[in-house]
């Protein structure tokens, strides 16, 4: 690996070299690193990009890091990643794409992941976006993620994409049995001309199931970003979502918040709040000695913490 | 040494104008000062034309024999200003660490945000890392409003109506942080408020009227005309409510 790719590497998934555990690395749309744990078996695909990630039963306090890097300009990398988490398993799954674009060339990378959870199985997946480069090419992510959570499994996925990333439409999908329970926190900030598109389906279909899916996003310039919620309850079950937008500039966002019950008992909310930062808060930091610049940006940095 | 020349600040409203202040003169020292009268008179508005955050129709703002009218807020913060707000402002993700630190202007330890806090007489383990977001109470953030004064410790400190909220939290309380303050500290502690024993403790007490110096004076001086306009001003009520 270069400096580029090291450094996109860290910024990605903290790590310098090689990380413990189970990993796979893949650069410029080739796997540079690929370790097996006793418990995590790493296996690439035979009829398409990609890997099976199989985590046996029963698997504690264990991670796997799936980073992706691209440091070619013009390269379009397709992968699909598939995840088996064995039951009684508590593990933590760091993915995301690094994108350095030195040229003007359109990079992109459009990671397809599955994800299946046995009984009692939680997961942590921490997954991040980034891009880079001084060329005129642009970042393209189109992030797509499908959720299975059986019984009393447990997700919670914490995704972000901060600057860099052109144009991305992000699509999560996710049918949740009995007591299954998923969390989604999403932070997103666009600039310049850069789209967002989100889309999260969540299907509630087992009794006592709960999903809450939290945006938080601020949009600058003459970026445009959508949030699409759509939760369905068809059991008797908890849905939450909640779309919270900074707007500045010439920026646009839309929130479209998607509820639907099937069953009486099912229990939908949906929040969404979209507006400019509090002309209260600039002024309560200044009287604190920062700019107005610098009380803008720890606003934001606060927003997206 | 601040010091206000001719302050005046009009506002038009349909057509008409109306004098938030008028033609304020004041020179404030070394010690406790207290501004106090009737709501409305425009104690607020003369804490944020000291800020910064309102600039005055016309008239002169000075700090130390330094003109500082045309200062921004965040200039005036620099030269050693302070101003805690009436009603507290909230932030999504930033904690109550964060913004000590932001106050002092330096990266704070532990130690001092533990210290700051009990002064104002938070449990510091409980709140150094929570959000200053609404799951906090008005009197929480109200502690915390000041603890961000403490932890500025400037030359300058004004507070709008401290008392505001903090019920449980005893007067004494409050009193000796203003106490504390000062003594470490020294510089200018003015507070607007309408608490007897807050004036009580005010070395000097700025009588505001609708908009005009009223009277300025000792507590010796000015409790009996506070009294007397209390009075009135229920009598007014009674006469009204029976008319």
């Amino acid at each position: 690996m270069d400096a580029i790719q090291k450094s996109l590497l860290e910024e990605l998934a903290g790590i310098h070299e090689v990380p413990e555990g189970a990993y796979n690395i893949r650069a410029n749309g080739k796997a540079v690193g690929r370790n097996s744990s006793a418990n995590i078996d790493i296996v690439p695909k035979d009829d398409k990009p990609g890997i099976d990630i199989i985590i046996k039963p029963g698997t504690k306090h264990e991670s796997v890091h799936i980073p992706v890097i691209i440091s070619e300009s013009g390269l379009k990398d397709l992968v699909y990643n598939d995840f088996y988490i064995g039951e009684d398993c508590d593990v933590t799954i760091v993915a995301g794409c690094g994108i350095h674009n030195c040229g003007d060339q359109e990079s992109a990378h459009d990671g397809i992941h599955s994800f299946h959870l046995a009984k009692n199985a939680k997961v942590k997946y921490i997954e991040k976006h980034i891009g880079v480069g001084d060329g005129n090419g642009k970042n393209v992510m189109n992030p797509q993620t499908f959720l299975e959570l059986d019984e009393n499994a447990y997700f919670e996925m914490e995704t972000s994409q901060i600057k860099g990333i052109d144009s991305t439409v992000r699509n999560t999908e996710g049918t949740l049995g009995n007591n299954a329970t998923l969390i989604i926190k999403e932070k997103l900030m666009t600039h310049g001309s850069q789209v967002a598109k989100t889309n999260f389906k969540v299907e509630l279909n087992g009794t006592g199931s709960s999903a809450n899916v939290i945006s938080r996003s601020v949009a600058k310039e003459k970026s445009k970003q959508e949030f699409l919620s759509h939760i369905l309850g068809n059991a008797e079950c908890y849905g939450h979502t909640e779309c919270d937008a900074i707007i500045m500039d010439e920026a646009v966002v839309t929130a479209i918040p998607e509820l639907t019950a099937a069953n009486v008992e099912a229990s939908l909310i949906h929040e969404a709040a979209i507006g400019k930062i509090a002309g209260e808060q600039l002024i309560k930091l200044m009287t604190l000695g920062l700019t107005e610049q610098e009380a803008e940006e720890q606003i934001i940095n606060g927003f997206l913490k | 040494m601040l010091e206000l020349k001719n302050i005046s600040y009009v506002v038009e409203e349909k057509n008409s104008k109306i004098e938030i202040l008028k033609d304020v003169n004041l020179s404030i020292g070394d010690g406790f000062v207290a501004i106090t009268g009737p709501n409305g008179g425009g104690k607020s508005t003369l804490a944020k034309i000291v800020a910064g955050i309102i600039k005055p129709t016309s008239g002169q703002i000075i700090l130390d024999g330094e003109d500082i009218t045309d200062l921004s807020i965040t200039e005036r913060a620099k030269k050693g200003i302070s101003f805690a707000f009436q009603q507290p402002v909230k932030f999504k993700g930033i904690t109550v660490k964060d913004l000590l630190t932001l106050a002092a202007g330096k990266e704070t330890s532990i130690n001092e945000a533990c210290n700051i806090l009990s002064e104002v007489g938070l449990c510091a383990k409980d709140y150094i890392n929570r959000e200053v977001n609404a799951s906090l109470s008005g009197g929480e953030l109200k502690r915390i409003e000041i603890a961000m004064i403490l932890a500025r410790s400037t030359k300058i400190s004004i507070f709008d109506e401290p008392e505001a909220g903090i019920d449980l939290w005893s007067f004494n309380s409050l009193i000796k942080v203003f106490e504390n303050m000062h003594e470490k500290v020294k510089g200018s502690i003015i507070i607007i408020s309408h608490q007897e024993r807050i004036l009580n403790t005010a070395d000097q007490i700025i009588l505001l009227g609708k908009g005009y110096v009223d009277k300025v004076g000792t507590k010796e001086e000015i409790f009996p005309d506070l009294m007397k306009d209390a009075v009135n001003v229920a009598c007014d009520k009674l006469v009204g409510g029976n008319k």
